[in-house]
This record gives C-alpha cells, sequence and structure tokens, in this order.
C-alpha cells in the first residue's frame, strides 16, 4: 500500500489524521515522562543499586514465566473455544459462546478472592496462572472468533481441493487467516499479565507489579517502585517486538469483494461430548467459582452494604467515570486506529507501538504519573473525573486502537475511493464513508474500554474525586476490614453491570447470529 | 454484518459519547476548591477505612451542620500523596492510623500547630510533643493464637521468642500492613537497626505465613490454618462483628506480651490539621469532636479500639490500656519510616 505514491490522498485526510494520532499518542505516553523524570531524580547510583539485584533478576524472569504460561494457555483456550463455537456443530453453540466471554466481567481481584476463599492455602505462580487465564482468555476468544467468521471460505476450499487434508488445511490456511487477531489477542493477555496486581497480590505471587505495589505501599518508596517500573517498560518492548515480528507486512485478509459465505461446520460426531464437557468446566472455573463464593459470603456474613441510595450512587459514578473515559479513549484511539488500518508504513507502526506502552504499567504508576501531572501542569483538573478519564485513556488506548484499525481494515477501501472519484473531499468521505463502516469496531472499542475501565482499581483509588465511591473502590473498601458480605452486592453489580458490554462484544463478532447468513 | 445491528453499534457509539462527555461536564463539583474557612464543609484525608469510620464523619455532620469530603486510601499513600501535593493539597486534615506516618508528613513540616485545649485532654504519650499531632485512639500489638493449637502457658515471653525453631511455620505476618512498619520501626528505636534487621532475618527464616492484612491473618487463626500470627488487638472485632458473634465468641484468642516487650507496642491513630487549615474553625470542631465523649466512645465500641480521653470506657474483651506493660517509646520517633522500609525490603519478607 505504501508503495503507491499519492493514494493515501484519497483515502484519508491523513496529514490531519497524522497530528491528531500524535497528540494521542503524546497522552498515552503522560506516565512515561513522569518515569523518566523520577528516574532520573533518582540518579544512577539509585538506579542501579535497585536494579542490580538478583531480586529483580528473578522478578522479572517470573513475571515473564507468569505473562507466557497465561499467554499459551489463553491462546489454547481462546483459539480452541472458537473454533469450536464458529466453525463446528456444537450444540447450543451461542449459549456456549456467551458463557466463554463473560469471565470479561469478572475483575481478577474477585476472581482470585473467590478462589482463596474456596481453598485457603491457595497461593503463589500457578494458581494465580489459572487465575488469569481464565479472566483473560476472552481477549483472544473474540477477535479469533470473528475471524474465523468472517474469514474467506475459498482459501479453505482450494486448499481441499488441492488434496491437503481437513488437518492441513487447518494448521495451514484456518490459522494463518486468524495469525493477527490471535497475535493481537495474545499481546493483550501478555501485557494484562504485566500489570495485573489483583490476581497477584491476592495470590501472592511475586511479580514485578506485585513488588512495585508493595514498595509503593510500603509509603515512602515511590523511587523504588518507580525504577522498578522502567524494567516493565523494557519487557513490554520486548513483548511489542515479539508481536510486530509476527506481522507480515502488507498481508491482508479481509475478503476482496464477493459476497460473503458461511463457511461448512465440521461435524464433531461423538468428539462433541470432550467439547462440551470441556466448555462447562472452563465456564465452571471462570464463572461458578466465583459466584457460589460470593454467594457463600453473602449468607455466612452479618455486615450489611450500605443502604440502597449508597449503592446505587457507587453505581452511577462507576458508569459516570467508565463512559467518560470510554468516551475519551475513542476519541484518541479513532484517528490512530484509521490510521493504522488506511496508512500503513513506519511511522504508523511507531505510533501505534507507542499506543501501547503505558498498557503494561501497573495502574498504580498510571495514577501516580497522574497526580504529579494533575499537580504541576493541570491543576484545574486535579481530582476532578476529567483526570480519571485520561487515566483510563491512557491506559486502554491500545484495546481501542485495535478495535478500531480492526473494523477500518475489514471494511474495502474500494468505497471510499469510488467516493473520492465521484468529487467527495476528504473529509466527507471521511464522515460519511468511513466512519459508518468503521462504527461497529467504534462501538466494540468503546464497549471493551467502558468494561475495563468499571473493573480497574488502582489508578480509580488514587485519582478519584475526593467523596466519590465506584463499585470497585466499595468492594476494596469492604474487603479491606472483612466486611465480606457488605462487599459482595457491590461486586455482583459490577459482574452484572459489565456483563453488558461483554455480551455486546459478543454480538459484534457475529457469535450470535441465528445461522450464518451472508 | 446486518443493517440492524450496525445501526445499533451506531447508536450505542452515539450514546457513550454523548453520556460519558456528559458525566464529565458535570463533573465541576469534584473540582479541588479548597474552600474558605467557616464554609461549612471540610475535606479530610482518612488513612482509616471507611467501613470504620464513616458512620462516626455522617454524625459530625449530622451534629455541626459541616459536610465532611473524605478522601479514603491507605495511611502510607495519603503520607505519601500529601508530600506530593505539598502546599497545593486540597486536604484539611490527615486522619492517619499510624503515628509514623503523622510524623513523616509533620516532618515536611505541612502541620499547623494544635491548640493546648485540644491537645491537652490526651495523654503525652499519645501526642506528638511538637503538637502537630494528636492520637484519638489507641491500638495495641498483640500475638493472636489458636488455643486448641497453642495452649497458653506455652506462649512466648517475648516477640523476639518467634525466631526460635519452635515457631518454625507457625507464625503468620502482614510485612506490607502499616501497623506491622510500625513495630519493627519500634524495634529499631528500643533496639537499634541490628537487631531489627536479624529480628526481621529471624523471622524470614522460619518460615513465615505471609498474608495481606490483619483480618486474614485472625481468619486464618480462628480457624487453625495457622497456629498464631501478629496483628493489633480490634481486629478480633472486626472478625466477630462479619461472623456474626462477639470477640468472646471467637476460637481465637490474644495474647499480650508482658514487661515492655516491644511486641506490646501501643500505636495511635490521630489527626494532623494542614498549615492552610490552622484558622478554619470548622476542621477545630471536626478535631475536638474525635476527642469528644461520643466520638470516644465509638472508638471503644464500634471499632474496639483503646479511647484516649480519660472517662470512657475501653472494649470489653481486653484489658484496660491503664494495665498494659508497653514498651517505653516515644511515638514521635516511628517517623522515620523509610529506613524500616529498606529493612524489610531487604529482608525478603516482601517480594
Amino acid at each position: 500500500m505504501s508503495g503507491v505514491p499519492g493514494r493515501w490522498r484519497r483515502l484519508a485526510p491523513r496529514p490531519a489524521l497524522l497530528a491528531a494520532s500524535t497528540a494521542a499518542v503524546a497522552v498515552a505516553l503522560i506516565p512515561l515522562a513522569y518515569l523518566a523524570v523520577r528516574t532520573a531524580e533518582a540518579g544512577w547510583d539509585r538506579i542501579i543499586a535497585e536494579l542490580w539485584t538478583d531480586r529483580v533478576g528473578l522478578l522479572a524472569l517470573r513475571s515473564l514465566g507468569l505473562a507466557a504460561v497465561v499467554t499459551t494457555a489463553c491462546v489454547l483456550l481462546g483459539v480452541g473455544t472458537a473454533f469450536l463455537v464458529t466453525r463446528t456443530d456444537l450444540p447450543a453453540r451461542r449459549l456456549f459462546a456467551v458463557l466463554a466471554a463473560l469471565p470479561l466481567a469478572v475483575p481478577t481481584y474477585i476472581a482470585a478472592f473467590a478462589w482463596v476463599s474456596t481453598m485457603p492455602r491457595l497461593e503463589g505462580f500457578w494458581p494465580a496462572a489459572l487465575v488469569l487465564t481464565l479472566c483473560s482468555y476472552p481477549y483472544v476468544l473474540l477477535p479469533v472468533a470473528a475471524a474465523l467468521r468472517g474469514a474467506d471460505p475459498a482459501q479453505e476450499e482450494v486448499s481441499r481441493s488441492l488434496g491437503r487434508s481437513g488437518w492441513q488445511t487447518f494448521t495451514a490456511v484456518t490459522l494463518r487467516q486468524i495469525r493477527p487477531a490471535t497475535a493481537a489477542g495474545a499481546l493483550l493477555v501478555a501485557l494484562y499479565v504485566l500489570s495485573d496486581f489483583g490476581a497477584v497480590s491476592i495470590l501472592r505471587a511475586d511479580t514485578f507489579t506485585r513488588a512495585i505495589f508493595v514498595a509503593f505501599d510500603l509509603g515512602f518508596d515511590r523511587t523504588g517502585a518507580l525504577v522498578l517500573s522502567s524494567v516493565l517498560v523494557a519487557l513490554t518492548v520486548l513483548l511489542l517486538a515479539g508481536e510486530t515480528a509476527t506481522r507480515r507486512r502488507g498481508a491482508r485478509y479481509a475478503r476482496l469483494g464477493g459476497a460473503r459465505r458461511p463457511v461448512a461446520r465440521l461435524s464433531l460426531g461423538p468428539a462433541r461430548w470432550p467439547a462440551i464437557v470441556t466448555l462447562v468446566a472452563v465456564a465452571g472455573l471462570a464463572l461458578g467459582v466465583p459466584a457460589v463464593s460470593l454467594g457463600r459470603r453473602l449468607a455466612a456474613g452479618v455486615s450489611r452494604p450500605g443502604a440502597l441510595p449508597e449503592v446505587l450512587t457507587a453505581a452511577g459514578n462507576s458508569l459516570t467515570v467508565s463512559l467518560a473515559g470510554a468516551a475519551l479513549t475513542m476519541l484518541l484511539a479513532l484517528p490512530l486506529g484509521l490510521l493504522a488500518a488506511r496508512a500503513p508504513g513506519p511511522l504508523t507502526t511507531a505510533l501505534d507501538r507507542l499506543a501501547y506502552l503505558a498498557h503494561a504499567l501497573p495502574g498504580v504508576v498510571i495514577g501516580l504519573s497522574l497526580i504529579f501531572f494533575g499537580i504541576n501542569v493541570a491543576y484545574p483538573l486535579y481530582q476532578t473525573r476529567w483526570l480519571l478519564a485520561l487515566a483510563y485513556a491512557t491506559l486502554f488506548l491500545p484495546l481501542a486502537v485495535g478495535a478500531v484499525a480492526g473494523a477500518a481494515a475489514q471494511s474495502p477501501t474500494g468505497l471510499e475511493e469510488v467516493a473520492r472519484s465521484l468529487g467527495r473531499g476528504p473529509w466527507t468521505v471521511l464522515r460519511t464513508v468511513t466512519l459508518p463502516l468503521t462504527l461497529p469496531g467504534i462501538g466494540a472499542g468503546a464497549a471493551l474500554v467502558f468494561l475495563t475501565g468499571m473493573k480497574e482499581l488502582p489508578a480509580t483509588l488514587l485519582l478519584r474525586p475526593t467523596g466519590t465511591d465506584t463499585l470497585a473502590t466499595e468492594l476494596w473498601t469492604s474487603t479491606a476490614v472483612g466486611a465480606y458480605a457488605a462487599a459482595a452486592p457491590y461486586a455482583a453489580l459490577l459482574v452484572a453491570i459489565s456483563a453488558l458490554p461483554t455480551w455486546l462484544l459478543v454480538a459484534r463478532s457475529g457469535l450470535l447470529d441465528k445461522e450464518d447468513r451472508p | 454484518m446486518s443493517l440492524n445491528r450496525r445501526s445499533t453499534a451506531a447508536l450505542l457509539a452515539v450514546g457513550v459519547l454523548t453520556l460519558g462527555l456528559a458525566a464529565c461536564g458535570s463533573g465541576g463539583e469534584d473540582a479541588t476548591d479548597p474552600g474558605k474557612p467557616d464554609d461549612k464543609q471540610i475535606t479530610v484525608y482518612s488513612g482509616r477505612n471507611e467501613q470504620l469510620v464513616k458512620p462516626l464523619l455522617d454524625k459530625f455532620t449530622e451534629q455541626t451542620g459541616i459536610t465532611v469530603q473524605a478522601r479514603y486510601a491507605s495511611t502510607a499513600q495519603l503520607a505519601a500523596q500529601l508530600v506530593e501535593e505539598g502546599d497545593k493539597s486540597p486536604a484539611d486534615v490527615f486522619f492517619a492510623q499510624d503515628a509514623g506516618a503523622l510524623g513523616t508528613v509533620a516532618k515536611r513540616g505541612m502541620f499547623s500547630t494544635l491548640p493546648e485545649a485540644t491537645t491537652g485532654k490526651v495523654p503525652p504519650t499519645y501526642r506528638a510533643g511538637s503538637g502537630h499531632w494528636v492520637g484519638v485512639s489507641a491500638r495495641a500489638r498483640v500475638l493472636a493464637y489458636n488455643p486448641d493449637l497453642v495452649p497458653a502457658d506455652q506462649l512466648p515471653a517475648s516477640v523476639f521468642d518467634l525466631t526460635t525453631p519452635a515457631w518454625k511455620g507457625k507464625v503468620a505476618l502482614a510485612p506490607t500492613n502499616a501497623s506491622f512498619q510500625a513495630f519493627v520501626t519500634a524495634i529499631r528505636v528500643q533496639h537499634g537497626d541490628a537487631k531489627a534487621e536479624e529480628f526481621l532475618a529471624g523471622l524470614k527464616a522460619n518460615d513465615p505465613q505471609i498474608r495481606d492484612g490483619n483480618v486474614k491473618i485472625v481468619e486464618d487463626v480462628n480457624s487453625g490454618t495457622v497456629p498464631v500470627g501478629l496483628v493489633n488487638h480490634y481486629y478480633l472485632g472486626e472478625v466477630a462483628k462479619e461472623q456474626g458473634t462477639t470477640p468472646d465468641g471467637l476460637k481465637v484468642k490474644l495474647h499480650f506480651f508482658p514487661g515492655g516487650d516491644t511486641g506490646a507496642l501501643v500505636n495511635v491513630a490521630g489527626v494532623g490539621v494542614l498549615n492552610r487549615s490552622a484558622a478554619d474553625p470548622d476542621v477545630q470542631k471536626f478535631v475536638d469532636f474525635l476527642l469528644d465523649t461520643e466520638a470516644q466512645t465509638y472508638f471503644a465500641e464500634q471499632t474496639f479500639e483503646y479511647p484516649v480521653v480519660g472517662g470512657v470506657q475501653g472494649p470489653a474483651y481486653v484489658p484496660p490500656l491503664a494495665e498494659l506493660a508497653v514498651p517505653e517509646i516515644d511515638l514521635n520517633d516511628l517517623d522515620t519510616l523509610d529506613a524500616t522500609v529498606t529493612l524489610i525490603k531487604n529482608s525478603g519478607l516482601v517480594p
């Protein structure tokens, strides 16, 4: 694409997009600027003293190990489930699709807490890996399911006609078609694992993020916490480089013309029983354990949650700050997503990768950096919802960019070219053709950011306006003093509200369509 | 993609954007307006848990008509945030659950001197000599034990005994907890850094059961998962409350280290008033309210802490504060938290 000079001029107002994208990336880089300033203040001696220890090496290995284990498990589980619900004659497919995606609505700290309540001695690396896998595999499932449904069956048919077996075709053609979706989902999982604090702190798996949280919780060890964070940034760069390497330049997976046709579904035969058992088991572990545990805590405890108005206020605050965060994130992500889809090139790739950099930083670091930013740069915003929305934008920009870019990449450029040839200006084309085509992606991205914002705790605690409680912060407040029964309604409401955008995401990936109609 | 779903998505996207921006637009009330003295509104940074103090703050508002904007987080985090905010802080009062954190903020010169009439109500042990902060309730460090697993006659005479082989694998700790850190600071103050370092290394070598917080420790000792744990005395009350019983009704019992052992440290929760609010009568009313009989009774009955003002009965399930053999430590000396944190970090008790 980039080899066709002048072509971009027909497609989108690129200079404007570029400027807007640069602004979005600048926002995402605020925490990194803060890290740089604070780490530089610490001086080399301190940095070397903090970092040049066996402990740091161990933590790095353990964080990477956890990310590798969880990502591998999520890819297997996510791709397997996606294949079962999109390409086979599995009974009750739609039900399983929804069940498989619902763990997205369960925050890791609720899941981990549920597991610990059920099995008190559970702690360490493998339990954390289990909980993180159960909470994160939908990040792979959803994009892969959408890719499997949207893939062009012609390639597979050609492969079969050339004498390859079903399995050979799957490995040679199908897996290659869904590779970008798998890699993008895997990257999100890996970065999430690096930044997760909920599961690792409750299950006491010593990762980098837990060490950062502890250093920060110990109070006055901010420098230590921030110097450690710089290592996380380095690990993120590694992961981004790895994911970029899996992308083949110029590879396009969108259908090129032609009507959409359903793919012939694979008949499972007797193999459907182990498939059903596996899916039910995963849903039971990911959804059943938290549900039962919350129910038990609710029945056993006598602490009562705040009066209904208090619960509703917290829910309202959760909704408004998450919606604000989703709105701001989408505004920032839109130019970047369009640019990634319509004008690929080294510059676009660099901007896109930069947007990911802050994504693996723990929420507490984002929170601290925006406190610093608020006090020293934007004091009128300090302790307002705006700053919290900005934190969400910084944290979740990649989720939104990915959704927009994915939708734009799947919509044919031909329509835009026709509109341009009919004499419409670039902005008109953007408004009347490109945006309507990418709206589903924008909706999905907004739903995902909203959902993640609802669950976010550390940055919310630091940045919320004084006196503003959200469902997540109320939950934290109650569990900190062991008032589990009081916490349960907040947890239940949080999961219930989060289930709605999750359902939207499932619907968006086309898993709920009645039959495979074009 | 059916047209129907596309228009739904479009509507949704537009709706989210509108709602989100409207939500932010209505956020004017959260602006960091420091407020004026006597405007019937104060901002409190509370390192104490909302569940524990909110009813009390509501009572204050009810009685005085002064609205309390409370910001809740951990004591250490808020102390760090105050230091970060410096003179731009919107806070009027810092309500902390550890003398060390109050001392740290006081050391930065951020607290005003409280009037004698206020601080005089509290024994000198439980306030800053400089008058920069005053304790409002006291908490004792204790060893929670399960009598089924540890007979009362085998309880250790000193907290330092917990590093002996007899206690291997039997002791639960919460090294990230502020109260544990204050206790380690107390060891440093009383016995020096070397002794504190040796003690932490001994704990670490003894295969301790690390927990995230005191509630979990008390629950685990109560259920017999772990024989003993180092906690504050009032966590028994919290766990009992949740289980719908009284502290006496729980299996877990408390051991107060005798003879002025560092393990029997009594720390305070207290308040300091930020410089810019020194002359605000609303803030002064709040500090006085916390030292009033009603609030002191609330601490004794609802949060199971020791009142620090004379004439109020302490919680029923623990010996009176006056009878405890507390170590001879000036709480003002607990403000060297950073050195303690370094020790705890190097001990390997935390990741």
